[in-house]
C-alpha cells in the first residue's frame, strides 16, 4: 500500500469515526506493534478506535473498499500473536467500546460491548448473586471481545466450560462490513450454529461488537486446598484419583518445583518449602455437596503421598493460594531474563509420561522448563527459560518449546488449549490436522471472508483460494430475475 | 435390468450387501430414495459419496430413523446413506473422561458401554412414545436435547471432535479427543444441528461425566402457568443447582413442575429438603415422572420447539394456554423451564389452518420473549401450509456456508432453514 493510499484511507476513516479515533502517527502506532506475545512486532499502517458497532462496520467497509486487511484487537493480552498487526492494514481496537449494556439476572444473561474487561462482567453481576464463569489468568485486563475471538478458558473451565459455552448471542461485523446477529438471549436459535463457529475463530471471521453472555449463580460454598507432594508423579496420581472418584472439581491446578520457586520469589505465596509439586484443588457448589466431597479429596491427596495439606479457612487464604498460581507466568521473570509460555494439551492420563519426556528434553538441551498446568484437563503451560543476551539461547528455547508441542500431538492432544493458534502456531497446524482438515476449515473462512481481509496470516499456514467472491447482494440476483434460480 | 449406478455404488462402498435398491419404507418425509447404502467405515462412506458426487446423486443421511419425519422433505433424493454399520465405540479413555464413537451407535448402546466405568454421555434423547434407537450421529445432526441440558449443556457443548465426509467425498476432522482444544475452527459446532446439509457425520468424540451416586426427583403440581413460573423462578434463584428443572403443562389439568437433583447421597438429601421448602411442598421420588424426557407428541402429530429468554418462560406458558383456548386445539407444552426450551404438541388430525394459526400465535409469543417457534415435525398437509423454521437471522451467511460445503446442493437439499 502506498503512502497516498494510507492517507486516503485515514481521511475516509476520520470522516466516519472522528479525528481522535484514527491514529496515523508513526510513534503512536508503535504502541500497538505487538500483543501479549512481544517477540512478534509489526507496526500497523493505521489504528482505528471505533466507539460504536456502526463505526466498527464502517471501518471494515472502508478497508474492503480499499482492499486493505484489518486486524481486531481488544486489550492486546493474547499470547499467540492473534492481534499482531498487518503492516499494510488497519488495526481495529475495540477498547473504547466498553459499556455493560444490561445485566439481566432473571435471564441469567449480561449484554456487553467487546471492550469490557472480563472481570468487570463478574463485578457487575455479583450484586445480583451471579458471575461470569470463564476466568483466564489475565481476567483483570483482558476483554470479552478478545475472549470471544480466542475462546478463552481459565482455571475453572474444567467444571464450567470455556467462553464458547458461555456466549449465547453476538452482534458481529462480517468481513463484508455488515452487522449480523448470531444466536440470542434464548438457546437453540434455528439455523447453523454460526455463533459456535465464530467463537474461537481468532478474528478471521469478523469482529464481535456486542456479546450476550451467560451468568452463573454464585456458588453457595467454595472450598480450596493446597497439597504439597514430593514430585509431579504423586501430584498426578492424586489428580487421577480425584477424577476417578467421580468428583468434578471447579479447578485442579499443578505447579512443579521450579514454578513454585519462581512464584515464591515473586509474590511470597508461602507454598510449602521443598515441595516437588503442589496441587490446588477447588470445589464449589451447594454446601452439602462440597462438604461431602471435600473430605474425599483431602483423603485422596493424603493417600497419594501429600506431605502437607492446607485448607483455606477464608477468602483471604484462598486468594493467597491462588496468587501463586495466577502470577506464575510473570513470576518466572524473577528466575529467568526471558521465557516462552507454551500452551499444549494432552490426555490427562498421559501426564506422567509427558512430564518425564519434557524433563529429558530439558536436560538434554540444557534448557530449564518450569511447569504450570490445569491438571484436570491436561492443559500444560510449560515455561521455557532462556537468556536472550546469550547467543543461540532464544533459538534453543524455541526448539524445546516446539518439541513439547510435538509431544502433545504425539499423545493425541492439541497444540493449544486456550491461547489460540494466532501467528505463533499456524506452522504447527499441519502437524495436528491433514491438508483436507485444514481445507475444510477454510471453507468456513471463504464463506465469511472470501477476500481474505480479516486477520490474514493467522491460524492457517496457507490461505485457501476462495474462488469467486460473492458480490454484496443488494438487489435481486440476475439469475433469480431471469427465473433461472430460486433464492431462499 | 442392469443398473450401473447401483453397481458403481456397490463397488465404492463395500460390495453387494452394502447397497440395495430402496423400498417404499425407506422414504424420507414422504420422498422415496432410489438406493440405500450402508458403508462400514469412514473410508467406505467417503468412496460412496465420491461415487454419488460423480453421478450428481442427492444424498440424505439415515441413523435410527427416529427423526426422519422432521424438517422439510428433501427437494430431491437419490441415495439414503444409513449409518447402521458405522457403530461401536472406537475408544473409551475412562481416565480422561472421553469417548470416541461411530455415528450409527444408538445412544442406549453407548450408555450401556459406559455404565460399568461409572461414566455417561450426559445427553438425553427425548422421543415420542414408541420411538427408540436414536443414534449419536442423528442426535448431533438434529441437536436434540433433554432435561439435563440445564446442567450438562447440549450436544454442541459435549462434542469435542468430529469426523465428517464432505459431499465431494473428502474426509475431514476437526477438534480432537481432548476436552480443551482451541486449534482451528470448531466445525463440530457447525455440524451440530445442521440436519445433514453440510456433511455426513461418521465419528464423534465427546467429553463424559461421572454418573452421580445419588439422584432424586421432586414433583409439585401448580395451580396455573403463573404459579408454575413462580416455582421455577424460586428454584433458579436458589443455590440447589438442579440438573434439570422441567415443566409439564397438559391441555387439561394443572401444570406440574419437576426438579432433578444429582450428587452425593448426603448432598442430595439436604438439597431435596431445601427444594421442597422452595416449592412449598412436593413429592420426592427416586424415579422420574412418567412424562420426563419425552416429547409431548406422538408419531404423526405436530411437534414444536418453543424457546424463550429464561424470564419469559411463564409468559410463554401463558401464551400457550391462550392459544389452546383461542383455537380450541389441545396444545400440550413441556420442557426445560431451567433453560427456556419448551416443546409443544398438537394432534396430527388437527385442521392445518388451525395449526397454522396456533403456530403464528406462538411465533409472536416466542419472539416477544427473545425466542423462536420451530415446527420440528408435522403431517404433510401442515408442512404445505406452514413455514416450519420461521424467521431465521444470519440467513445470507448460512447460504454462503452451504454453498462452500455443498456447492451442488446435493446434501439433504431443502431440508433446512431458508430452503438450504
Amino acid at each position: 500500500m502506498t503512502t497516498t493510499d494510507i492517507s486516503a484511507l485515514a481521511a475516509a476513516l476520520r470522516a466516519v469515526l472522528g479525528d481522535a479515533q484514527v491514529i496515523s502517527d508513526r510513534q503512536e502506532l508503535r504502541t500497538y506493534e505487538c500483543d501479549g506475545l512481544a517477540q512478534y512486532r509489526v507496526v500497523p499502517a493505521l489504528v482505528a478506535l471505533p466507539r460504536a458497532a456502526a463505526d466498527c462496520a464502517a471501518t471494515v467497509r472502508a478497508c474492503v473498499d480499499a482492499g486493505v486487511p484489518f486486524v481486531a484487537r481488544g486489550s492486546g493480552t493474547g499470547l499467540s500473536g492473534g492481534a499482531l498487526p498487518h503492516a499494510d492494514g488497519v488495526l481495529i481496537v475495540t477498547s473504547q467500546m466498553r459499556a455493560i449494556r444490561e445485566v439481566a439476572p432473571a435471564d441469567e444473561r449480561a449484554v456487553v460491548e467487546p471492550g469490557v474487561i472480563n472481570l468487570q462482567v463478574t463485578r457487575a453481576a455479583t450484586p445480583h448473586g451471579y458471575y461470569y464463569a470463564p476466568d483466564p489468568s489475565s481476567q483483570q485486563v483482558c476483554s470479552i471481545g478478545g475472549n470471544v475471538a480466542e475462546n478463552s478458558g481459565g482455571a475453572h473451565c474444567l467444571k464450567y466450560g470455556f467462553t464458547t459455552n458461555h456466549v449465547t448471542g453476538l452482534e458481529v461485523v462480517t468481513p463484508d462490513g455488515d452487522l449480523v446477529r448470531l444466536g440470542g438471549r434464548a438457546p437453540d436459535t434455528p439455523g447453523y450454529d454460526l455463533l459456535g463457529a465464530f467463537v474461537g475463530s481468532e478474528g478471521t471471521l469478523g469482529i464481535a461488537t456486542e456479546v450476550t453472555v451467560r451468568l452463573v449463580r454464585l456458588p453457595e460454598s467454595v472450598r480450596t486446598l493446597l497439597a504439597a507432594f514430593p514430585s509431579t508423579d504423586e501430584a498426578g496420581a492424586a489428580t487421577s484419583a480425584v477424577i476417578a472418584a467421580g468428583v468434578v472439581p471447579a479447578a485442579i491446578e499443578m505447579m512443579d518445583a521450579l514454578a513454585i520457586s519462581a512464584a515464591e520469589a515473586a509474590v511470597r505465596c508461602g507454598y510449602p518449602a521443598g515441595a516437588g509439586a503442589v496441587l490446588i484443588v477447588e470445589l464449589d457448589g451447594p454446601a452439602a455437596e462440597v462438604d461431602a466431597q471435600f473430605a474425599d479429596v483431602e483423603r485422596l491427596c493424603h493417600d497419594n503421598g501429600a506431605t502437607e495439606i492446607r485448607v483455606a479457612a477464608d477468602d483471604a487464604e484462598r486468594a493467597l493460594i491462588w496468587k501463586g498460581r495466577k502470577s506464575a507466568f510473570a513470576a518466572v521473570g524473577r528466575i529467568s531474563p526471558d521465557y516462552i509460555v507454551q500452551d499444549g494439551v494432552i490426555p490427562r492420563t498421559a501426564l506422567p509420561e509427558v512430564l518425564r519426556r519434557i524433563a529429558e528434553i530439558s536436560a538434554r538441551r540444557g534448557v530449564r522448563v518450569a511447569n504450570v498446568f490445569h491438571a484436570g484437563d491436561g492443559n500444560l503451560h510449560p515455561l521455557v527459560l532462556f537468556d536472550d543476551s546469550v547467543d543461540g539461547q532464544a533459538e534453543q528455547a524455541e526448539e524445546v518449546s516446539g518439541a513439547i508441542l510435538d509431544l502433545c500431538i504425539e499423545h493425541g492432544g492439541s497444540i493449544t488449549g486456550e491461547h489460540g493458534v494466532g501467528m505463533d502456531k499456524a506452522k504447527f497446524m499441519p502437524r495436528m490436522y491433514t491438508d483436507d482438515d485444514l481445507d475444510t476449515m477454510q471453507l468456513l473462512r471463504c464463506a465469511f471472508d472470501p477476500r481474505g481481509l480479516a486477520n490474514p496470516g493467522k491460524v492457517f499456514p496457507t490461505p485457501r483460494l476462495c474462488g469467486e467472491v460473492p458480490g454484496r447482494r443488494r438487489g435481486v440476483h440476475p439469475l433469480q430475475q431471469a427465473g433461472l434460480a430460486e433464492l431462499f | 435390468m442392469p443398473d450401473d449406478v447401483l453397481d458403481a455404488l456397490r463397488a465404492a462402498a463395500g460390495g453387494r450387501d452394502a447397497v440395495r435398491p430402496a423400498d417404499p419404507g425407506d422414504a424420507v418425509a414422504g420422498v422415496p430414495p432410489r438406493y440405500i447404502a450402508a458403508p462400514g467405515s469412514t473410508g467406505e462412506a467417503a468412496a460412496l459419496l465420491r461415487a454419488a458426487a460423480a453421478r450428481d446423486l442427492a444424498v440424505v443421511a439415515d441413523g435410527g430413523r427416529t427423526k426422519q419425519d422432521w424438517a422439510n422433505p428433501p427437494r430431491r433424493l437419490d441415495l439414503l446413506v444409513s449409518t447402521r454399520r458405522l457403530t461401536g465405540v472406537v475408544e473409551h479413555a475412562a481416565g480422561d473422561l472421553i469417548v470416541v464413537v461411530r455415528a450409527g451407535t444408538p445412544l442406549t448402546e453407548l450408555r450401556a458401554k459406559l455404565a460399568p466405568a461409572g461414566q455417561q454421555l450426559a445427553l438425553d434423547a427425548p422421543l415420542p412414545p414408541g420411538g427408540g434407537g436414536a443414534t449419536v450421529g442423528g442426535v448431533v445432526a438434529t441437536n436434540t436435547s433433554g432435561p439435563r441440558r440445564m446442567r450438562y449443556g447440549t450436544a454442541r457443548d459435549l462434542l469435542i471432535g468430529i469426523t465428517m465426509v464432505r459431499p465431494d467425498g473428502v474426509v475431514a476432522r476437526a477438534g480432537g479427543k481432548v476436552v480443551k482444544n482451541v486449534a482451528g475452527y470448531d466445525l463440530g459446532k457447525l455440524l451440530t444441528g445442521s440436519y445433514g446439509t453440510l456433511g455426513l457425520i461418521t465419528e464423534c468424540a465427546f467429553r463424559l461425566h461421572p454418573v452421580p451416586t445419588a439422584r432424586a426427583w421432586l414433583r409439585r403440581r401448580a395451580g396455573d402457568a403463573a404459579e408454575a413460573g413462580r416455582l421455577a423462578a424460586a428454584v433458579l434463584a436458589s443455590q440447589v443447582v438442579p440438573s434439570a428443572l422441567e415443566v409439564d403443562a397438559t391441555p387439561d389439568g394443572a401444570p406440574e413442575v419437576a426438579v432433578l437433583l444429582e450428587g452425593t447421597p448426603e448432598g442430595v438429601a439436604e438439597r431435596v429438603a431445601t427444594t421442597r421448602r422452595l416449592l412449598d411442598g412436593g413429592t420426592a421420588a427416586d424415579d422420574p415422572p412418567p412424562w420426563w424426557s419425552a416429547y409431548p407428541w406422538r408419531t404423526g402429530d405436530v411437534g414444536l420447539r418453543l424457546t424463550a429468554a429464561l424470564s419469559g418462560v411463564p409468559r410463554l406458558l401463558a401464551a400457550a394456554g391462550d392459544a389452546h383456548r383461542r383455537h380450541r386445539l389441545p396444545l400440550a407444552v413441556r420442557g426445560s423451564a431451567g433453560t427456556g426450551v419448551l416443546y409443544g404438541g398438537l394432534p396430527g388430525a388437527a385442521r392445518p389452518e388451525a395449526v397454522a394459526a396456533v403456530v403464528a400465535d406462538l411465533r409472536a409469543a416466542t419472539a416477544a420473549v427473545g425466542g423462536h417457534a420451530v415446527v420440528l415435525t408435522a403431517p404433510a398437509a401442515v408442512r404445505e401450509r406452514v413455514d416450519l423454521w420461521g424467521p431465521v437471522g444470519g440467513l445470507e451467511l448460512m447460504h454462503r456456508v452451504k454453498a462452500q460445503f455443498d456447492p451442488d446442493g446435493r446434501l439433504a437439499p431443502g431440508r433446512f432453514v431458508g430452503g438450504i
